[in-house]
């Protein structure tokens, strides 16, 4: 990295050839990693496709003599916006993949005509404008890029900067009113609570998953005394991604034959503990 | 590279970003195409501000970066109270406008 901010401070670019090959790599990694992203079914996926097109975005601005604008893109895009992205998937999004049905026929067809006619639209346009070779930088860069930006940021573009900051309290707070919920009833004290865990018939804490003695894993369902397993003890994220995946859900069956073989041979060992001690 | 290239990668990334906002029904993939178009423009920001051997496209990435982060901070906070409402984050789900 300190390559790349030299080079920009150079006001020139790294080695042409070097440029040359970061910018097609970049390029068809971004590129690939963006079409992924709305090919992707689950959320959280998207989103780490995302995280791949900002961190190549980074670096291609820092390859353009903005090494301030990259690091911004790292610690505020991939670290907090994206952060912000996988906290809310985590808190509504993991159960809800994208259904496949359309609901407006033809509608996936027009959208994909659609973008691929904008997109020639644009690159006829562009295209056309003769867009010429990076002038040399200009004092407007002051001694490095920071103090230029500084510069321009603090004096040129004042305003703006301050309606920014408006901008940005305007919208912590309604973040706060909306994301607030707010109480109609009164809190459940604790002898409200032991009470309804008593009458669910339900008073232990949910069994975790896992068949200890030959599993450990968080889609196995939990062994109860009586030897038969129960559902409670899965999470309903996993259950909903065996069905995203187009798997059977098996809450109360042991997944594999190779388990139930296992399982089969752990019975005939207990049956045969059983009858030593019955024997005795 | 010429900043044209990274103009024609901002193109791309952008119309990329469009068919996914049109494509996507669930509504936080959705939000995360609108980030992308929005990154695409500050690309072309960027490579202008190359071109032109000055520093003021630089400021507009970087105010566009501050609305944008302003703009998912909302935005995702709506999104929990569709959610809390309608139990779902499909965009088909928040129909009540509709008849």
């Amino acid at each position: 990295m300190t390559h790349l901010l030299l080079a920009a401070n150079n006001g020139t670019n790294l080695d042409p050839i070097y440029s040359k090959a970061l910018f097609w790599i970049l390029a068809i990694l971004s590129v690939g990693a963006a079409i992924t992203m709305i090919f992707m079914r689950q959320a959280v996926h998207c989103a780490l496709m995302l995280a791949v097109v900002m961190l190549s975005l980074a670096v291609l601005y820092a390859m353009q003599g903005a090494p301030f604008l990259a690091f911004v893109q790292i610690i505020v895009y991939t670290g907090a916006v994206l952060m912000l992205f996988l906290f809310v998937v985590m808190l509504i999004g993991v159960t809800s993949s994208d259904s496949l049905v359309e609901t407006i026929r033809g509608q996936r067809l027009w959208a994909g005509l659609g973008g691929l006619g904008f997109l020639i639209l644009l690159i006829v346009g562009i295209g056309h404008a003769a867009i010429g070779s990076a002038a040399p930088q200009t004092a407007a860069n002051g001694v490095d890029n920071l103090t230029g930006l500084a510069k321009l940021i603090f004096t040129t573009y004042v305003f703006p900067f301050e309606a920014t900051s408006a901008l940005l309290i305007t919208a912590a707070l309604g973040a706060m009113v909306l994301a607030h919920r707010e109480r109609t009833e009164p809190k459940p004290t604790q002898r409200e609570l032991s009470r309804r865990r008593v009458a669910s018939g339900h008073v232990a804490p949910e069994p975790p998953p896992g068949v200890y003695a030959l599993h450990d894993a968080v889609d196995m369902p939990a062994l109860l005394p009586d030897g038969s397993t129960t559902a409670r003890s899965i999470s309903k994220a996993v259950t909903q991604r065996d069905v995203d995946l187009g798997r059977d859900p098996q809450p109360d069956v042991t997944a594999d034959l190779e388990t139930e073989d296992r399982t089969e041979e752990e019975r005939q060992i207990e049956a045969a503990a059983r009858g030593r001690d019955e024997q005795a | 590279m010429s900043p044209a290239a990274y103009v024609f990668l901002s193109v791309i990334l952008f119309a990329i970003g469009g068919v996914g906002v049109l494509v996507r029904r669930n509504a936080i993939v959705i939000f995360m195409c609108v980030e992308l178009m929005l990154n695409a423009c500050n690309l072309a920001f960027v490579a202008f501000a190359r071109l032109h051997g000055n520093l003021d496209g630089q400021v507009v990435a970087f105010f566009v970066m501050v609305v944008a982060a302003a703009e998912v901070v909302v935005g995702l906070a709506i999104l929990m109270a569709l959610y809390r409402a309608r139990k779902s984050a499909s965009v088909d789900d928040a129909n009540l406008l509709k008849y």
